[in-house]
C-alpha cells in the first residue's frame, strides 16, 4: 500500500482524534535510561492497573522516548496538566491513574515548565522525545511526522531542498561543524548515478548518549531526514549504521523501517511519489573507530574497519566508491524541522556561525543528569549549574569535558564560553557529538588525560603507525605521571609524542587522541607538577 | 705536554663481543696507549678498588640487575663522557630478549628446566644480583654522552669515535643497528 | 592524459595526471623514506614516514597517496618532517622485537637501513618488548610475528597480485596482527599457493624462507615489475 501526502495527514488527523478519547494520557519513558532502573515494571504495572480499574477507554499508557532527566528516573509525565512524576515505583500506578491524593508521589511530582533542568531548554531535536510513541508510525505521523518529507516531494525540487538547508545554517553534529548544506551540495553535483546517504549511529564517546535517546525515542524523525536528504542529494539508498551494544535503538529502528515500508513511506514510491528510497540497517562490532566516517563506510561494504585516507573524500568517493553523503542521527533530526518550519525559523535560533540547538549528554558528579537540548550560544555554565543543578551535595565544578576522547577540558574559571563550534575549539576543547562530563574538586585530571588515552589506544584500529604505537606510549607515560614516578624527560616526550600524533595520525581517531592531555596540560599544570618527582643528579634526560 | 685522557671500558649485562671488537684495534691500540690511561677495563688488571674518576667510560652491555643499576650510576658519577658502547647498551639487543618473559620463567628455564650444575635456582644476594623484571638500555637510567651502535660495532667505528673525542670534533658515524 | 608540472624540493617536475607525488619525486631521483608503499601494489598510507608538506594544506600528505596538482609546491625534506620520521621510527622499533643483530635480514632489511637513514642511534620511548610467537608451521617459509611492523605489504600482494588473499590483518591497536586464512597456522592453510610472494615484499624479516641464518635472507622483488607490467598490458591474454 502507498499512501499519498494527503492520507498521510488524514492517518495523523484520525489518531489525534483517537488520543482526545482518552480522559487521560500516561507517558512512560521507554528509553534504554529508565528501562535500566525499573521502567518496565513502572509501565507494565500502569497497565496492569488500567485494567484493573477498567478504565480502558479513558486512560491510556504510551510509551515514549527520553525525557531527559535520566538520573531521576523511571520517568512518567501526564499529558492533561504536564506534570512530570519522578523515580516512579510500580506501587505508585494505582495514585498516578485515578488521580488520588498521594503525598510520596506529589512530592516527586514537578513541573517541566518551571523545574531549571527544562526551563532553559529549546527543543527541537528531541521535541517528540517523552510524547511520541517510537514503536507506533501513526503516534508519529499525529505529531506532524513525515510531513516534512510530503512537503519536500511535492512542492520542492532537490536543489531548493539543499539551499534550504545550507541558509538554515546547520552544521555537522557529529562534532566538527562542517556546513551540512554545503555537504548535500557536493553530493548533489556528482553525476553518478548511484548515490548513497549513510547516517552515523556509531556514537561511541564515553558519557555520551544523544544519538541514542533519539534513535530509541524518534526513530520516524531520523528516518524522515535520511528520506529528505535522499531526494536532495539524489540519492534512493540510505544505510543507518548504529553500534551493537544499542540493542534497544536497533530493534525500534527495525521496526520503524517496517512500519515505513509498509505504509508506503519507504520504498519504490515514496509517498506516492517517483522518488524511491530504501533504508538498510547496518550493525556495528563495537569498534569507536567505525565511527569514523571512512572506516565506517570500510564497514558497511564488509571490510575491516579502518580509516582511508582523505582525500578522496566520501562526496566524491564513499561508500563502494559512489558519491556518499554522511551526517550524524542529530544532524538528520534536524532535517524535518528545517523544511516544515523554514530556514529563516531555524537561522534565528543561535549565533551568528552556529544555528539551531545542540543536545548535550550531561553526566558526571552533577545533581542532575540526562539529556539538555540548548540554543547555540547557552553559557556552558548555565547548562552545568542551572540545568544539571551543580555538583551534588555542594562540591565545586573543577572542570567539564566536552568532546569525549577527541575533545578537551574546560576549566571552571571558562565556563561562561558560550556553546557553539568556534569557541569551544578556542578554549581548547571542541562541541564535539554532545558529551558533557562535569568533574568537580575532587577528580585527578592526570587521571582523566589518562584515562581518554588508555581508551584511544584500546580503539586505534592499529592501521597507522602513530595512533597504533603512540598512544600506546604517551598511555605508559601519563601512567608514571598517575604513579607520581615522572621526570621532566617524560613530561617532554609527552609532548612530543602529543605533537607527532596530532600532525601525522591518519584518522581523527589519532589526530584527536591528544587533546585530552594537551588541555589538561595547559589548564592544570600544576597537577602534572605534583606528579613529577625531582629530577636526580646525572639520570636521564 | 698534557695529561693522558683518562679512559674506562665496563662490561655489564652483554657478551663481551664489543671488547672483542675493541681489541680488534689492533696495531692501533699502540697509538691509543700513547693518548690514553686505560684506568679499569674487564681487559685489563683491576688496580682502583673503585671506581676511578676518568675523562671516558665505554659502557658495553645492557642493565640487567641490581648491580648493573648501582655500577651504571656510579659511572655516571664519576665520567666526564659515558658511551653506550654497542647494540645491548643501547637497545638492550639480546639481553634485553628475556623481557618477553618474566623473571621466574627465565630462571626455571636456566636453572630447572636444562641440564644444570647446581640444584634449583641459586638463591642468596652474594650468589647472583638479582635481575631486573625487565633488562634495561642505558639511556632509561643516566644521561648518555654518545651511542656507539652495531653489535659489535666494528673496530674502525670504535676508532672513529674514539679518535673523534680526542680530537674534540663530532664523531662521523654510521648509525646502525646490528 | 594530461601533463602537470609541480614543484617539489624547489624543483621542477612533471608527471602525468593520476602519478602520486612519490612517484613523480621517485623518477626524478628524490627518495622519500617509506615503508608500507612498493611499487606494484596499491597503497594504503599507513606508515606515515612519507608524510610530505604540500603548500595550501594545513595538514601533512602521505606522498603515496596524494595525486598530482599543476602548480603543487610539496616540500619532502624539512627539519619538522624528518624529526618526525625520526619519532616514527623510534615507535616501530620500540613496539616489536627487533633484534638486528640474530635477524635473518640483517643488512638487507628496510626498517634497519631506514632508522640508520634517519640517524636514529637510541630509541627515546621505552621498549614495550611483546610477547609474540613465530609460526613455523609452512613447509617453505617462516613467520616471525616480533619482527613484523604491520605495513601490509604481504597481505597486498597476496591478495592482488597472487589473487589468493591468504593475509590480513586481525585484531586492533597494539594487538593488531597478521593472519592466514582465518587465523590458523600458515602451513594449514589452503589458500596459500606457496609462491613465495608475500616473503619477498616484507620489507622486515618477519617473512623469511626457512634455512636462512642471520643476515641471510635477501629478497627479489623484481617479479612484481614484470606481473604488474604483464598484466597491465594484458600480455597474457592471447590475441582472437
Amino acid at each position: 500500500m502507498t499512501m499519498t501526502s494527503d492520507e498521510l495527514g488524514e492517518r495523523a488527523e484520525h489518531e489525534l482524534e483517537r488520543q482526545k478519547t482518552f480522559r487521560e494520557r500516561l507517558h512512560c519513558c521507554t528509553a534504554a535510561g529508565c528501562q535500566s532502573c525499573g521502567g518496565d515494571a513502572v509501565r507494565a504495572s500502569l497497565k496492569q492497573q488500567v485494567k484493573a480499574s477498567g478504565v480502558e477507554a479513558q486512560v491510556e499508557i504510551v510509551g515514549t522516548g527520553c525525557m531527559g532527566l535520566c538520573s531521576k528516573g523511571p520517568l512518567v509525565k501526564r499529558e492533561s496538566d504536564e506534570a512530570l512524576f519522578l523515580e516512579v515505583k510500580p506501587d505508585d500506578a494505582q495514585a498516578l491513574i485515578e488521580a488520588s491524593a498521594s503525598p510520596s508521589l506529589e512530592a516527586r511530582r514537578v513541573d517541566p515548565k518551571t523545574h531549571p533542568f527544562f526551563a532553559g531548554q529549546l527543543r527541537i531535536v528531541l521535541a517528540n522525545a517523552g510524547t511520541v510513541d517510537p514503536e507506533r508510525v501513526e503516534s508519529y505521523l499525529a505529531a506532524g511526522g513525515y510531513s516534512a518529507l510530503a512537503h519536500a516531494l511535492t512542492t520542492m525540487k532537490p536543489g531548493e531542498v539543499v539551499a534550504e538547508v545550507t541558509k538554515a545554517g546547520l552544521r555537522g553534529r557529529g562534532g566538527a561543524g562542517y556546513p551540512t548544506g554545503v555537504k548535500w551540495q557536493l553530493v548533489a553535483k556528482q553525476l553518478n548515478e548511484t548515490k548513497y546517504v549513510v547516517c552515523n549511529a556509531d556514537e561511541g564517546d564515553p558519557g555520551a548518549f544523544m544519538d541514542r535517546s533519539v534513535l530509541e525515542g524518534d526513530p520516524h524523525r531520523v528516518l524522515e531526514g535520511m528520506a529528505i536528504a535522499g531526494y536532495a542529494v539524489g540519492a534512493n539508498h540510505g544505510y543507518i549504521y548504529v553500534r551493537g551494544e544499542y540493542a534497544l535503538a536497533i530493534s525500534r529502528l527495525q521496526l520503524a523501517i517496517k512500519q515505513a515500508e509498509k505504509e508506503g513511506i519507504l520504498g519504490a514510491r515514496v509517498l506516492d511519489t517517483s522518488f524511491r528510497f530504501q533504508v538498510e540497517l547496518r550493525i556495528g562490532a563495537g569498534a569507536f573507530v567505525c565511527g569514523e566516517e571512512t572506516a565506517l563506510l570500510n564497514s558497511i561494504e564488509g571490510k575491516r574497519g579502518e580509516p582511508r585516507p582523505r582525500p578522496p573524500y566520501p562526496p566524491e568517493k564513499g561508500l563502494w566508491e559512489k558519491p556518499t553523503l554522511i551526517n550524524n542521527v542529530e544532524t538528520f533530526a534536524n532535517i524535518a524541522p528545517i523544511i516544515t518550519r523554514g530556514s529563516e525559523w531555524f537561522s534565528n535560533i543561535g549565533t551568528e556561525k552556529s544555528k539551531g540547538t545542540k543536545v548535550f549528554a550531561v553526566a558526571g558528579k552533577t545533581m542532575h543528569s540526562g539529556l539538555v537540548e540548548v540554543p547555540m550560544g547557552t553559557p556552558v555554565r548555565q547548562i552545568v549549574t542551572q540545568m544539571a543543578g551543580g555538583i551534588a551535595g555542594g562540591g565545586k565544578v573543577k572542570a567539564i569535558q566536552t568532546g569525549g576522547p577527541s575533545g578537551g577540558c574546560v576549566p571552571e574559571h571558562l565556563l561562561d564560553v558560550p556553546v557553539d563550534y568556534e569557541s569551544l575549539v578556542a578554549v581548547g576543547s571542541m562541541m564535539g557529538s554532545g558529551g558533557l562530563i562535569v568533574m568537580d574538586e575532587t577528580t585527578s585530571m592526570v587521571e582523566i588525560a589518562r584515562y581518554f588515552m588508555e581508551f584511544c589506544m584500546d580503539e586505534s584500529c592499529g592501521k597507522c603507525v602513530p595512533c597504533r604505537a603512540g598512544t600506546v606510549q604517551m598511555h605508559t607515560l601519563l601512567q608514571k605521571f598517575c604513579d607520581a614516578e615522572a621526570t621532566e624527560a617524560d613530561l617532554d616526550l609527552l609532548k612530543k609524542l602529543a605533537d607527532l600524533l596530532r600532525a601525522t595520525s591518519l584518522c581523527g581517531l589519532g589526530q584527536s587522541a591528544p587533546n585530552p592531555v594537551m588541555t589538561a596540560l595547559r589548564y592544570f599544570p600544576h597537577e602534572f607538577a605534583a606528579c613529577m618527582k625531582p629530577t636526580a643528579k646525572g639520570a636521564s634526560s | 705536554m698534557s695529561a693522558k685522557v683518562k679512559l674506562a671500558t665496563v662490561w655489564l649485562g652483554g657478551c663481551s663481543g664489543c671488547h672483542m671488537s675493541f681489541l680488534d684495534l689492533d696495531e692501533r691500540l699502540i697509538e691509543l696507549a700513547a693518548k690514553v690511561e686505560l684506568c679499569l677495563s674487564p681487559l685489563v688488571d683491576t688496580k682502583f678498588k673503585d671506581f676511578p674518576d676518568v675523562d671516558v667510560t665505554l659502557v658495553e652491555g645492557a642493565v640487567a640487575n641490581v648491580e648493573h643499576v648501582e655500577m651504571l650510576h656510579t659511572i655516571r658519577a664519576r665520567s666526564k663522557l659515558v658511551i653506550a658502547f654497542g647494540d645491548c647498551a643501547v637497545s638492550g639487543n639480546i639481553t634485553a630478549m628475556r623481557n618477553t618473559f618474566t623473571v621466574d620463567e627465565v630462571m626455571n628455564r636456566a636453572y630447572r628446566e636444562t641440564v644444570a650444575v647446581v640444584k634449583g635456582v641459586p638463591v642468596g644476594d652474594d650468589l647472583v644480583p638479582k635481575l631486573l623484571a625487565k633488562v634495561k638500555p642505558l639511556h632509561e637510567l643516566v644521561t648518555i654522552d654518545h651511542y656507539l651502535q652495531g653489535c659489535p660495532p666494528s673496530a674502525d667505528r670504535i676508532w672513529e669515535l674514539v679518535t673523534a673525542l680526542l680530537d674534540g670534533r663530532a664523531p662521523k658515524l654510521e648509525r646502525r643497528f646490528g | 592524459m594530461s601533463v602537470k608540472t609541480l614543484t617539489i624540493d624547489g624543483k621542477m617536475m612533471t608527471g602525468v595526471e593520476g602519478d602520486t607525488v612519490f612517484t613523480v619525486a621517485f623518477h626524478n631521483q628524490v627518495q622519500i623514506p617509506r615503508l608500507c608503499h612498493l611499487g606494484g601494489i596499491p597503497d594504503v598510507g599507513a606508515c606515515r614516514m612519507c608524510l610530505v608538506e604540500v603548500e595550501g594544506r594545513s595538514k601533512l600528505s602521505a606522498s603515496c597517496m596524494t595525486t598530482i596538482e599543476e602548480g603543487m609546491v610539496v616540500r619532502t625534506d624539512t627539519e619538522t618532517l624528518r624529526e618526525y620520521r625520526k619519532l616514527l621510527m623510534e615507535l616501530l622499533l620500540a613496539e616489536g622485537n627487533h633484534v638486528c643483530s640474530v635477524c635473518v635480514s640483517n643488512g638487507n632489511c628496510e626498517l634497519q637501513a631506514l632508522a640508520a637513514y634517519l640517524g636514529v642511534d637510541h630509541v627515546r620511548v621505552p621498549y614495550r618488548h611483546p610477547r609474540r610467537e613465530v609460526d613455523l608451521s609452512h613447509e617453505r617459509f617462516g613467520l616471525d610475528h616480533n619482527r613484523c611492523i604491520a605495513c601490509t605489504r604481504c597481505v597486498r600482494t597476496c591478495d592482488e597480485v597472487e589473487g589468493a588473499h591468504v593475509w590480513d590483518m586481525a585484531g586492533r591497536g597494539e594487538k593488531l596482527h597478521l593472519v592466514a586464512d582465518l587465523g590458523e597456522p600458515w602451513g594449514d592453510s589452503e589458500n596459500c599457493t606457496k609462491c613465495g610472494k608475500c616473503v619477498q615484499v616484507c620489507p622486515t624479516g618477519a617473512l623469511f624462507t626457512k634455512g636462512s641464518a642471520v643476515g641471510e635472507m635477501e629478497k627479489d622483488r623484481s617479479f612484481l615489475k614484470y606481473i604488474v607490467y604483464g598484466r597491465e598490458r594484458h600480455q597474457w591474454v592471447k590475441k582472437p
